[in-house]
């Protein structure tokens, strides 16, 4: 038998062998940069040297026909390297801005849109949901996909007062992370739980200890030992699922998404922030999720007509305050909004600061 | 030749509209690869029945311990057999990407080549922690894929209780406000911890993301345990001719309205002759002022970072952004990153020796206190940690003379 091959623990490559030309020589060395469109930059060096980048939105989750579509514009139309950003758009630097209107026309004849930058609705930042996951209360590709559609506009025109990035999760661990607008699964009943499967799956001291709410304790049912849940102290967060795939969280019917807003990680002006519940209770209903982007649209045509340029979403409502916000988005104002976690007294009003 | 693609109706409907169809892509896979034929059965079942059917399990490869995000099929039929048997495993790789996710085409054709070999062909770019992920392997491909990468100079990032794949900024490569060399930092720090990234011993993840300016772009402040931060210490640089070009062009009312008044200590105000003061002192390093007038105002010169640790997501006390441990670093030099790397060192194993099971470093340091924390890892209070002082005199302080005297020492070393 022959010697297995053992791993080369390289960790993170080198980034010099993948980088522009361009941007290699004047690393470190930038001066500014302009957006001549959207969805295209143009940075100029302290040498002189320009760069354009044209910006295109991808569906993240792509096949590989995709990948070297995308690879054969960029050999073709662009100089064979690509970045991507955060958000799953990928980047094309040219060092000649003849190259750029080429490649735009390309991409475009090619169905991948130009934009995500500057004030515009950016791609939106996912999870893996039902095609990767094993603890999804819905999809994320669909969902997003969905969602793009309905925001393409806005993603190709910088007409916000200033970016929006959205994110969505697909359970309450929110690994879409913070958003201007965020979009997450929030269960609204206790975990059903298989008490036939407990003690084989589960080890039940860390499904204890895993609980926000110490609302779950070591039982015998139906003489097999397994967990119960205090129905009234449960939260419903879906905290024990994880560890214990038996107490089953998520629900076709009463797994409702929950969207939020304010989320801004960027310290300019204000600092950064956590994003704030404004709706829940919008029901989780594939392959298009309309009910989803009604609501965010809703927020999106209220800030748009009514936030100062270079507001973000958040610094918005801090201006006109959270009464006309739910004034100015529609959207009920109801007892779930008022934080009753540890900490909450920060976020009452504390002064006689009231606006009318 | 692939097997019959099954009805999906409900996945159909998102191949309209304009923004690039994932289902569209995951059908043309489908039409030579059978894992992808089954896929598209699976997935359909949970558009229709909404609910998920992949569970995790163990599959890795020789000499590590995480990085591969098993799935097997959950949807079974009576006979406990796999109803889309194709598909029935279904894992995922995660391959850590160059700082900064650049690329060149040759590299991800060679990925795709060995993606189109030995998994589905469905490649994601990149994942919500920053990994390559590619999608779709069965259990026997998976040595064999990864061998492949490996062999290209990649490697496989972070999974489970784990130091996790970091993320860094465009940064230096491209952009004009980076403070420090953030692919450097990022690749330094991920590359020290690789044996707590590949041999899951820790409490819970542990996630380092560099941003290269405090606009923050890797959402450092809200994701890492460890936020690296570039910033700077001197005046910020003003281009004065080029002020009073954006006052022309803009208009005063603009640059008033948008630039001086947003400002969040009032360090800005335009003269009578359209150029601009800054109290520095009072300035913050916000950013604002230079992401609006960037090519009039620019960072200074005696750049550095800003460290901060704790960010994190809900679980389990909810969520709390990273709060600061370091005001301000130099980092150019080799020693600079030697003492960086030293510190990351010191702060991971305090995490791994005192957190509690399933704790990130926020939720220990807010259970601990920031000032055990603090002296856990041999950092040096300091004001600028501070959002105000306490306001409850609950706490001991019969130490307070000795305290104080550190304070006077500390002010007469400067």
């Amino acid at each position: 038998m022959s010697e297995p091959r053992m791993q080369i623990e390289s960790g993170v490559p080198e980034m010099e062998a993948y980088l522009h030309p361009v941007l290699k020589k004047n690393y470190g060395q930038w001066a500014w940069h302009e957006r001549p469109r959207p969805g295209v930059l143009h940075h100029v060096a302290k040498s002189g040297d320009s760069i354009w980048t044209v910006r295109a939105g991808t569906q993240r989750q792509m096949d590989l026909y995709t990948i070297r579509k995308l690879m054969d514009i960029a050999d073709e139309f662009a100089e064979g390297y690509v970045r991507f950003t955060i958000r799953s758009n990928i980047e094309y630097m040219v060092s000649e801005e003849s190259k750029v209107q080429p490649l735009i026309d390309k991409l475009g004849s090619e169905g991948f849109p130009i934009g995500g930058t500057g004030n515009s609705v950016s791609m939106i930042s996912h999870t893996q949901g039902w095609l990767h996951c094993d603890i999804p209360g819905t999809d994320a590709s669909g969902a997003v996909k969905a969602l793009m559609d309905d925001l393409y506009d806005e993603f190709v025109k910088e007409e916000m007062p200033n970016r929006v990035r959205i994110t969505t999760s697909c359970c309450q661990i929110n690994c879409g992370g913070q958003g201007d607008i965020a979009i997450n699964i929030q269960h609204t009943k206790p975990p059903k739980i298989d008490h036939d499967q407990v003690a084989n799956v589960c080890e039940r001291p860390s499904v204890v200890a895993r609980c926000p709410v110490a609302a779950i304790r070591p039982a015998m049912v139906n003489g097999k030992p397994s967990l119960e849940v205090d129905e009234k102290k449960c939260i419903c967060c879906g905290a024990c699922f994880p560890p214990c795939p038996p107490m089953q969280i998520n629900d076709p019917e009463h797994s409702k998404f929950a969207i939020w807003v304010g989320g801004k990680n960027s310290n300019a002006r204000s600092k950064p922030t956590l994003h704030k519940l404004v709706a829940a209770g919008v029901p989780n209903n594939p392959p298009r999720w309309p009910e989803v982007s009604a609501v965010v649209k809703q927020i999106l045509a209220a800030y748009k007509a009514d936030a100062r340029d270079w507001e973000r979403i958040g610094e918005w409502a801090d201006r006109i305050g959270w009464p006309k916000f739910f004034e100015k988005t529609g959207l009920p104002f109801t007892k779930y909004h008022i934080d009753n976690w540890r900490g909450s007294r920060n976020n009452l009003n504390t002064s006689a600061h009231i606006r009318f | 030749m692939a097997k019959q693609m099954h009805d999906t109706p409900m996945l159909d409907q998102l191949e309209s509209g304009p923004w690039p169809s994932f289902v569209t892509g995951l059908k043309r896979l489908a039409k030579d690869n059978d894992m992808m034929v089954d896929l598209l059965g699976q997935l359909e079942t949970s558009y229709e029945t909404r609910k998920g059917y992949w569970k995790g399990g163990t599959v890795g490869v020789i000499g590590y311990g995480g990085g591969i995000i098993p799935r097997f099929t959950e949807l079974k039929g009576d006979d406990g057999k796999a109803l889309f048997p194709a598909a029935a495993e279904f894992h995922t790789l995660r391959i850590m990407p160059p700082p900064g996710m650049h690329y060149d085409t040759n590299t991800i054709r060679k990925m795709c080549d060995i993606w189109e070999k030995y998994g589905s062909g469905l490649i994601a770019f990149h994942g919500q922690s920053g990994d390559i992920m590619f999608q779709g392997c069965s259990t026997d491909n998976v040595q064999p894929a990864f061998d492949e990468l490996n062999e290209m100079g990649f490697d496989l990032g972070g999974a489970g209780p784990a130091v996790r794949t970091g993320m860094s900024c465009v940064g230096a490569a491209r952009c004009e406000n980076s403070c420090v060399d953030e692919g450097r930092t990022m690749r330094m720090l991920v590359n020290n911890a690789l044996d707590d990234m590949h041999r899951p011993a820790l409490p819970y993840k542990f996630k380092y993301k560099v941003s290269g300016c405090p606009n923050d772009c890797m959402n450092s402040v809200q994701r890492a345990d460890l936020a690296t931060i570039g910033t700077w210490r001197d005046d910020m640089k003003v281009d004065q001719e080029e002020v009073k070009k954006f006052v022309a062009t803009r208009g005063r009312k603009y640059t008033i309205d948008n630039v001086i008044t947003r400002c969040p200590t009032k360090a800005l105000s335009l003269n009578d002759d359209d150029t601009l003061s800054v109290d520095n002192p009072s300035c913050v390093r916000c950013m604002h002022c230079i992401n609006v007038m960037n090519k009039a105002l620019s960072p200074g010169d005696d750049k550095g970072v800003t460290l901060l640790c704790g960010g994190k997501r809900t679980l389990k006390i909810g969520d709390l952004l990273g709060t600061v441990i370091v005001p301000f670093m130099k980092l150019e030099t080799d020693e600079d990153f030697e003492t960086l790397e030293e510190l990351a060192t010191e702060i991971l194993d305090f995490f791994a020796e005192n957190a509690l099971e399933h704790e990130r470093t926020g939720e220990m340091v807010e259970r601990i206190g920031l000032v055990n924390f603090l002296e856990g890892v041999g950092l040096e209070i300091d004001p600028n940690m501070i959002e105000r002082p306490r306001m409850n005199p609950y706490v001991r302080m019969d130490g307070w003379d000795e305290e104080a005297a550190k304070w006077a020492e500390h002010k007469t070393a400067q």
